[in-house]
């Protein structure tokens, strides 16, 4: 009976465990095949994956107009499109902002953002929140890296410092895009950073746990 | 406004001499006002490393500890912040303590948050996260938490209550977690 009870105390410490570290997260993990999209661009176009000509990967970044984190990494983004993208990786940039709640983060704004900053990357606008849905993005800015065949190679940020650049110690992202060019396995597949929360919309009956309440 | 020092006294304490009764009212308000000024001044804002919040989680004090991440920029993070407040105000004497993580950018902590905290007459301790590498730290607070703010620990270490909210919360749901540490 003593023995039955440990054992019965195991089970239920691992079950315990097993919820404590394995928290709910919807959305893709590492692995798995993320779906493609056809979304409006910035320049009037509407731009899916595969689309993109030549692309051996895909940097999928989640971002937005308003958000300070963001903005420390429009410059540093745009220097990711111009390295990685004759590489065959190209930024595919999506806002997937609620113009309602956070209205800077409107079409037309993206449009004035995308010209000021003269984005060389396409800067596509989620309206529906479908795809930031189907990845699990929860925040701006909020990174997956594809391979050529859409599996997610990694989830996280750019790299260990948003305020300062020039202050980075590890550059995850282009560690992991480095690692995929050249066939080795991706040391950090997932990182986490602090990021503004998806403006999600209020009218939406499905929305995920972490939406702005009403 | 009136104060609540004065209940503290019968009525006809101060019924002997009008003049009297007077000047003891006197007294006694700018006592009550310097008393109410101390949590209203500007109060400083220490810099923490993610020690500070392993300590406040694994405290053994019975203390109920309710950790908010914010910046000053975040609109829903600013939203809740009254909420906050007042959580703060109703529980301080329950053993509730409620703290202000600001996750600003460090070159804005004097510029922005300071006039912030002051503009607002924030009354909870605000404290800068002075870590430059997220990822070695969110972790620390919640392997739930996927970076995004607001984000909400509640956390009571030794009755092992914890639990974590990345989202905007609102008065009812943020005083019946606290409600449950103090149950717990």
């Amino acid at each position: 009976m003593k023995k039955a009870l440990s054992l019965l105390t195991f089970v239920a410490a691992v079950v315990a465990w097993s919820f404590t570290t394995a928290p709910v997260h919807n959305g893709y993990h590492v692995g798995d095949i993320a779906r493609d999209f056809n979304l409006k661009s910035v320049k009037g176009k509407n731009v899916s994956l595969a689309g993109i000509k030549k692309a051996e990967g895909y940097i999928v970044i989640f971002t937005c107009n308003h958000c300070p984190y963001a903005i420390a990494y429009e410059d540093r983004i745009i220097a990711l499109h111009k390295k990685y993208a004759k590489l065959g990786y190209p930024v595919v940039a999506i806002n997937p902002n609620d113009k309602d709640v956070q209205p800077a983060d409107s079409f037309d704004n993206m449009k004035k953002r995308a010209k000021e900053k003269k984005f060389p990357f396409v800067y596509l606008y989620d309206e529906t929140q479908e795809i930031a849905k189907a990845y699990g993005a929860t925040r701006t800015p909020h990174i997956y890296l594809l391979d050529k065949n859409r599996k997610v190679r990694y989830i996280g940020a750019m790299d260990d410092n948003h305020e300062d650049a020039g202050a980075v110690k590890e550059k995850y992202l282009e560690n992991a895009i480095d690692a995929l060019r050249t066939g080795k396995d991706i040391a950090t597949t997932e990182t986490k950073a602090i990021g503004c929360t998806i403006k999600w919309r209020k009218t939406d009956a499905a929305k995920p746990k972490d939406a702005v309440k009403q | 406004m009136e104060s609540p020092n004065f209940r503290l006294f019968p009525a006809n304490t101060f019924a002997k001499g009008a003049l009297l009764a007077a000047i003891m009212k006197t007294a006694l308000l700018s006592i009550f006002l310097m008393v109410l000024g101390l949590p209203l001044a500007a109060q400083d804002i220490p810099y923490i490393k993610s020690d500070q919040v392993t300590a406040w989680k694994s405290s053994d004090s019975d203390t109920v500890y309710v950790l908010n991440f914010w910046a000053t920029w975040c609109a829903p993070c600013v939203a809740e912040l009254p909420d906050f407040e007042k959580i703060n105000r109703e529980y301080a004497d329950k053993g509730v303590r409620v703290i202000l993580i600001s996750t600003d950018f460090r070159r804005d902590v004097d510029k922005r948050v300071k006039p912030f905290v002051e503009r607002q007459k924030l009354e909870c301790q605000v404290v800068f996260m002075d870590e430059t590498t997220p990822n070695d730290w969110i972790d620390l607070v919640s392997t739930e938490w996927s970076g995004a703010i607001p984000a909400t620990l509640i956390v009571r270490k030794n009755r092992s209550f914890e639990r974590f909210f990345e989202k905007q919360l609102h008065f009812e749901e943020l005083e019946a977690a606290v409600q449950e540490a103090l149950k717990n």
